[in-house]
């Protein structure tokens, strides 16, 4: 598989993340959605750490930005930071297990979300509740399925 | 790596100040809009299709809601008409009293797209952006009463914070008998709260909650809530007062953007607002 088709696959998995970041679910769903963007991200990079790297999680970063309303570079800031973090061990995280990798994912999850929250409480109007972590450990366990999904939709093209 | 990991985190970091401290980068903003529009409609998408089948009814269903739809006309103008009389009743009034009477406002209707942004906050995005003529700080109003404010226009949607939010707070009157105050949202979607009113308050459950119109932004006299409960503190300054919203916050589907300053919009109907202008003036000058 070509390079330009790991771009047109990234492409489009940044696009429909993005809308499952921002999906309407029932109120109950709501505070256990997980951040379902930097999830296809990290799987990108650690699948093409030549191609997607920091200035990629910038970009797309900041696009979540507008979608959601935050100040410019608050999603931007965490997700560049999560991605250089996942380019200097890339190496070293394809020799782990999957549930080994999720081990990674969760404090990369928790690192992002930690750098949204600082964010928020410099703006002035962030509570640090259970509420604020529970798409970490969601996150954390969709990390297998992620992998495997995007792994499949590479492999059958 | 490491000197691109750099420019990223200074990128960001002047970003996040200049976005916080003034609106500068909302060129950069609208720019990027035109990437997440797209992510927006497709998150929508399923509820268009959802639309679409409900409206595809029967032929008999469609005419009894026609007929009843018709009926209800009927009624809605004969009402109308008498608030048209109420409405020159009171621009003379207040021209004898040598107040001036704010004219109608314009409105546009606009759509709700099915997006949810953040949990924590009540902020909903509709179709309609500053290619119509939405910007900030405009009123945003249903059929039975306020709904928000718009917090932020982009050219092709805006977002609307609600007023159950809770940084958002709301200058508000009793109807019955001019009492001022502030409702302040609750971050629940059906209550307000009204934290600055004193125990010995003359407020009611039932009291019908108006917007007093002042802070600017809200036109004056729309109803915003109903009080439901009044729990006096006799420790403490103030009493415990909730009101729920007359706005169905959780079920609209769509609102209507009001401009009611003299901020130079595009005119839907000109022939008739200037008419109703001059009438306006003729009155005011009797």
């Amino acid at each position: 598989m070509n390079k330009s088709q790991a771009l047109k696959g990234y492409f489009v998995s940044i696009f429909f993340a993005m809308g499952l970041n921002i999906f309407s679910l029932p109120v109950f769903f709501r505070d256990y959605n997980p951040d379902w963007v930097l999830l296809t991200l990290i799987y990108w990079v650690l699948a093409v750490p030549e191609k997607v790297g920091v200035f990629n999680a910038w970009g797309v970063g900041l696009i979540v930005d507008v979608l959601t309303g935050r100040l410019l570079g608050q999603h931007a800031l965490a997700y560049s930071l999560t991605a250089f973090s996942c380019l200097k061990l890339h190496k070293r995280l394809g020799q782990y297990l999957l549930r080994q990798q999720s081990l990674f994912i969760s404090s990369s999850l928790l690192l992002s979300k930690m750098i949204e929250f600082m964010i928020e409480d410099f703006k002035g109007d962030a509570q640090l509740t259970v509420v604020f972590l529970l798409p970490v450990i969601v996150g954390t366990f969709f990390w297998p399925v992620i992998y495997t999904t995007l792994r499949f939709f590479r492999s059958i093209r | 790596m490491n000197t691109r990991l750099l420019i990223v985190v200074l990128v960001s970091i002047f970003f996040l100040i200049v976005d916080h401290k003034s609106s500068r980068l909302d060129t950069v903003r609208s720019g990027l809009s035109f990437f997440s529009y797209p992510v927006q409609k497709l998150v929508s998408f399923p509820s268009v299709i959802k639309d679409t089948l409900v409206s595809i009814k029967s032929y008999s269903a469609l005419k009894k809601e026609n007929a009843l739809l018709k009926e209800k006309q009927v009624i809605d103008r004969v009402r109308l008409l008498k608030f048209a009389a109420l409405e020159n009743e009171n621009i003379r009034l207040k021209g004898l009293l040598g107040n001036s009477f704010e004219l109608g406002e314009q409105i546009l209707s606009a759509e709700l797209l099915s997006v949810n942004l953040v949990p924590y906050e009540h902020v909903v995005v509709i179709n309609k952006g500053s290619k119509f003529g939405v910007h900030a700080k405009q009123p945003a109003i249903d059929a039975n009463g306020i709904v928000g404010q718009v917090l932020r226009s982009m050219p092709l949607n805006s977002e609307v914070m609600l007023i159950t939010d809770p940084n958002h707070a709301l200058p508000v009157q009793v109807n019955r008998n001019g009492l001022r105050t502030i409702a302040v949202g609750s971050g629940k979607l059906d209550r307000l709260k009204l934290p600055f009113l004193p125990n010995n308050a003359d407020i009611l459950p039932g009291d019908l909650l108006v917007t007093s119109g002042l802070g600017g932004v809200f036109p004056q006299g729309y109803p915003v809530a109903v009080v439901d409960n009044f729990i006096m503190q006799p420790d403490k300054p103030f009493a415990n007062i909730y009101a729920t919203p007359k706005a169905k916050l959780d079920r609209i589907r769509e609102l209507l953007v009001v401009w009611s300053d003299s901020t130079p919009v595009p005119l839907a109907f000109p022939d008739e607002v200037e008419a109703k202008g001059t009438k306006n003036d003729k009155k005011e000058n009797e």
